[in-house]
C-alpha cells in the first residue's frame, strides 16, 4: 500500500517534472571505455569546490563582515565557536585543494589533447574557472583580516594600480575608497561570498553542459589525429560499439576520489588546523611581514626577482599574455595528435612551467631577499676574542643592519652574500669602498659610519678567517651578545660620519 | 460574421512584419528594464569612484614630542574614516624633525608594492620586508626594486601641532 503511493507520487513528480529521466539520461549517458584514473580531476574540483559552498555558508552564519569586527569574529570562530577551528580549517584546505585540483585538472586536459575539437568552448570556460578561482582564494585571504590580509590588500591595490591610464581607478575601485578601511572589507566579502560564487556556478553549469553536450573525450591513441571533418562519426561509432554507461563503470573512480579529497581536506583540518591568525588589522602598525597564502608564494617571489624596472610591466603583461594564451590554445591548435608522446613541445611547455612554479615557490618560501629582522647579535663565542676593534666591529654589524642582509657562522639574513669568509675574496681596501659606497644592491654606509667605525667593522669581518673557529656556545651564557658580556668596553668615537666629514672618496 | 476581426488560427501567430516588431519591442523594454536596475547598482558600487574623499590635515603631535634627527612613526586617522573601520580606519607615517627644525613625513608604504617599510635608526635606512626595498634616510632608493623613493605627505605646523595631510594609499 506504502509502496503504491510512494510510486505513484514518484510518477506524478515524474510526469510534471521529467526530472528522473533527465537525472538518468545524464548519468547513463554514454562515454568512451577505459577513460582511467587520469580522468578524476574535474569532479575532484567540483567535490571541492562543494565542499567550500557547504562550509562557506557555515563560516557565514558566524561573519560580520566589518572592518572593525570581523578580526573578533575570526578569533571567537576560532578559539570559541564550537567546531569554529575544524571549519575554518577545512574551509582553508577546502580551497587549497581546489587551486591545486585546478591545475592538475588543467594539465591533464592540456596533455590528453581534450581541449581540441570540438571542445574548444568547455577549454575556454576552464580557463575562466582557473582564473575566478584564484581570485576566490585571493578574496577568501582577505577575509581572514588580520594584518596580512591588510596588507595583502594594499598591495593588490599596488599591483593594479599600475594599470596604464585607469590603474589609479582600479585601485580605488578595489580599496572602495582612497585608504583601506571600512568599506574595504564588505566590498572583498561582496565578491568572495556572491559575485564570484554566482559566477563560479554559471561556469561550471556551462562546463558540465558542454561535457554533455560534447561528451567525454576519449583516451588520446598515438597516431590516432583529431580531424574535425570525421570527428563526429568517428565518436558516435566508438560510443555505439564500445561506449559504457557513465554510471557506475566510470563515475565510481569519480567516487573513490572525491571521498579521498574530503577525506584529506577533513585530516588536515582537524590535524594540522587553519592558518594562524595574524596580528590585528592595524594599518599603522608597521613591523610586520606579510606573506601571501601558498598558492601565491611562487609570484611573490616573481615579483621579487625581476630586474628592477620592469615590474610595473611584468605585473599587467604577464597576468594578460598568461589569460590571452590560455585562450587561444585551442584556437591554434584544435586538431591533429593528441597523445603526449607525439607532442613532445606540449609536454617540455607543462614541465617548464611547473618547474618554473615549484622553482619560485621554493624561493619564495625562503625568501633570500627579504631582510631578517629578528637577526640578534653574534654572540661571544660567535665573535671569539676579546679584541676591542673586533668586538666593537661585531657589534656594529648587527646595528648598522649589516646582519639583516648578511650571514656570518650561519647567523644573519640571506639578502646579500655570506660573510664569513669575505676576507678571502677582498681585500681590505676592497672592503672599505665596498661598505662606503656600496653598489650591486647594497646601500653606502658612508653617511652613518665614522672612520674608527669602518675601522672595526673591517678588523671584524677580516677576523672572521684569521681567527680560530668559534667555538660551539655550549658554555652557560656563551650565546650572550659579544657586546653585553666580557668584551671590553670601548666607547664608540663620536667622530662625524664618514660622508659628512668628506673622507668617503677616501676609502 | 463577415464583419468581425479575425483572429489568428493556432500555429499561425502574428504575421512576420508584426512579429518582428514584438521582439524587438520586448528586447528594448527587457533593456530599460536592466538598465532601471543596473545603472544605480553600478552606479553605487562604483560611488568611491564617482565621489572620492577629499585630503585632511590630521594632528600628530605637538612640535616639542619630536626632538631634532629623530625619525619616529606617527599615527593617525585616514582621510575618510568610517564609524565601523575599527583600526583599520587607522594609518602611519614616519616623521622626522630635521636638525633645522622642520618636517618630513614619509609614507610606510613601500614604492614597490606597498609593504610597511621600517626604520632603522642606526643605520640610517628604510628596509622593506616583503621584497627587500631599502631607502636612505632621505626617503631615495639605496637598493632593491622599488622604482621610486619613498612617498612624502604634506607636514605643516598649526598652533604648536605637527599635521600631516593625510591623503590616499600611495599608489604610482
Amino acid at each position: 500500500m506504502i509502496r503504491r503511493i510512494f510510486r505513484a507520487a514518484v510518477d506524478a513528480f515524474e510526469e510534471r517534472t521529467g526530472l528522473i529521466k533527465f537525472f538518468n539520461d545524464v548519468m547513463k549517458h554514454p562515454v568512451p571505455p577505459n577513460t582511467g584514473w587520469l580522468y578524476v580531476f574535474g569532479s575532484a574540483v567540483l567535490v571541492a569546490f562543494m565542499m567550500q559552498v557547504v562550509t562557506g555558508i557555515a563560516l557565514a552564519t558566524r561573519y560580520v563582515a566589518s572592518s572593525g569586527s570581523a578580526y573578533q569574529v575570526l578569533e571567537f570562530i576560532t578559539y570559541k565557536a564550537v567546531l569554529g577551528n575544524f571549519l575554518r580549517g577545512m574551509h582553508f584546505f577546502g580551497a587549497s585543494a581546489m587551486i591545486l585540483l585546478v591545475g592538475i585538472h588543467m594539465i591533464q586536459v592540456f596533455l590528453m589533447g581534450c581541449y581540441k575539437y570540438p571542445r574548444e568552448f568547455n577549454w575556454v570556460s576552464g580557463v575562466c574557472l582557473l582564473f575566478i578561482t584564484i581570485a576566490m582564494g585571493f578574496s577568501g585571504q582577505l577575509l581572514r583580516w588580520d594584518q596580512t590580509a591588510v596588507w595583502a590588500t594594499v598591495l593588490a591595490a599596488e599591483m593594479i594600480g599600475r594599470t596604464p591610464l585607469i590603474g589609479k581607478y582600479l585601485a580605488r575601485f578595489l580599496l572602495g575608497g582612497n585608504t583601506l578601511g571600512g568599506a574595504t572589507l564588505s566590498r572583498f566579502f561582496a565578491f568572495h561570498v556572491f559575485f564570484l560564487p554566482a559566477t563560479i556556478f554559471a561556469l561550471v553549469a556551462l562546463h558540465l553542459y558542454l561535457v554533455i553536450h560534447d561528451g567525454i573525450s576519449a583516451p588520446p591513441v598515438p597516431g590516432e589525429k583529431v580531424n574535425p571533418k570525421t570527428y563526429h562519426a568517428d565518436y558516435e561509432k566508438l560510443l555505439k560499439e564500445h561506449g559504457v554507461p557513465f554510471w557506475p563503470d566510470a563515475a565510481w573512480r569519480d567516487v573513490v576520489v572525491a571521498v579521498g579529497v574530503v577525506l584529506t581536506i577533513a585530516g588536515l583540518a582537524y590535524f594540522v588546523g587553519p592558518p594562524a591568525l595574524g596580528q590585528p588589522p592595524n594599518p599603522s602598525l608597521v613591523a610586520n611581514d606579510p606573506r601571501p597564502d601558498w598558492y601565491m608564494l611562487w609570484y611573490f617571489a616573481v615579483l621579487a626577482l625581476l630586474p628592477r624596472g620592469m615590474e610595473s610591466v611584468f605585473m599587467i603583461a604577464a597576468p594578460l599574455s598568461a589569460i590571452v594564451f590560455l585562450l587561444l590554445v585551442p584556437v591554434l591548435w584544435n586538431k591533429g595528435e593528441r597523445h603526449p608522446s607525439r607532442r613532445p613541445w606540449a609536454v617540455a611547455a607543462v614541465l617548464m612551467i611547473v618547474l618554473s612554479i615549484v622553482g619560485f615557490w621554493i624561493e619564495g618560501s625562503i625568501s633570500p631577499w627579504s631582510p631578517n629582522f629578528d637577526a640578534q647579535p653574534l654572540s661571544a663565542s660567535m665573535v671569539g676574542t676579546n679584541s676591542p676593534p673586533i668586538v666593537v666591529g661585531a657589534q656594529l654589524f648587527h646595528d648598522k643592519g649589516c646582519e639583516f642582509c648578511h650571514t656570518i657562522d650561519g647567523r644573519g639574513g640571506m639578502r646579500g652574500p655570506d660573510l664569513t669568509e669575505v676576507a678571502h675574496r677582498l681585500t681590505v681596501d676592497d672592503l672599505r669602498i665596498k661598505i662606503a659606497n656600496g653598489g650591486g644592491n647594497m646601500p653606502s654606509f658612508a653617511s652613518v659610519l665614522t672612520r674608527e667605525e669602518l675601522d672595526d667593522l673591517v678588523s671584524f669581518l677580516e677576523s672572521r678567517v684569521t681567527l680560530p673557529q668559534p667555538h660551539p656556545p655550549t658554555a652557560r651564557g656563551a650565546d650572550a651578545p659579544a657586546f653585553a658580556g666580557a668584551a671590553p668596553s670601548r666607547k664608540l668615537p663620536a667622530h662625524e660620519p664618514l660622508a659628512q666629514a668628506g673622507r668617503a672618496s677616501d676609502f | 460574421m463577415a464583419n468581425e476581426p479575425e483572429t489568428p488560427r493556432a500555429g499561425e501567430g502574428l504575421d512576420p512584419e508584426r512579429r518582428r516588431f514584438m521582439a524587438r519591442l520586448s528586447i528594448a523594454l527587457s533593456a530599460v528594464a536592466a538598465a532601471i536596475v543596473g545603472i544605480p547598482v553600478i552606479g553605487f558600487i562604483l560611488g568611491p569612484l564617482i565621489a572620492p574623499e577629499p585630503d585632511v590635515w590630521r594632528a600628530v603631535g605637538p612640535v616639542d614630542k619630536f626632538k631634532p634627527g629623530e625619525t619616529v612613526s606617527v599615527s593617525f586617522l585616514d582621510p575618510s574614516p568610517m564609524a565601523w573601520a575599527g583600526v583599520t580606519a587607522m594609518t602611519a607615517a614616519w616623521l622626522r624633525r630635521r636638525e633645522s627644525g622642520d618636517f618630513v613625513a614619509f609614507a610606510v608604504n613601500c614604492a614597490h608594492l606597498g609593504c610597511p617599510v621600517r626604520w632603522l635608526p642606526q643605520a640610517g635606512l628604510f628596509m622593506c620586508p616583503c621584497h627587500g626595498g631599502v631607502y636612505y634616510a632621505d626617503g631615495s632608493v639605496a637598493a632593491g626594486p622599488p622604482p621610486r623613493g619613498l612617498f612624502k605627505y604634506p607636514v605643516r605646523v598649526r598652533d604648536g601641532q605637527v599635521e600631516i595631510l593625510a591623503s590616499a594609499v600611495p599608489i604610482e
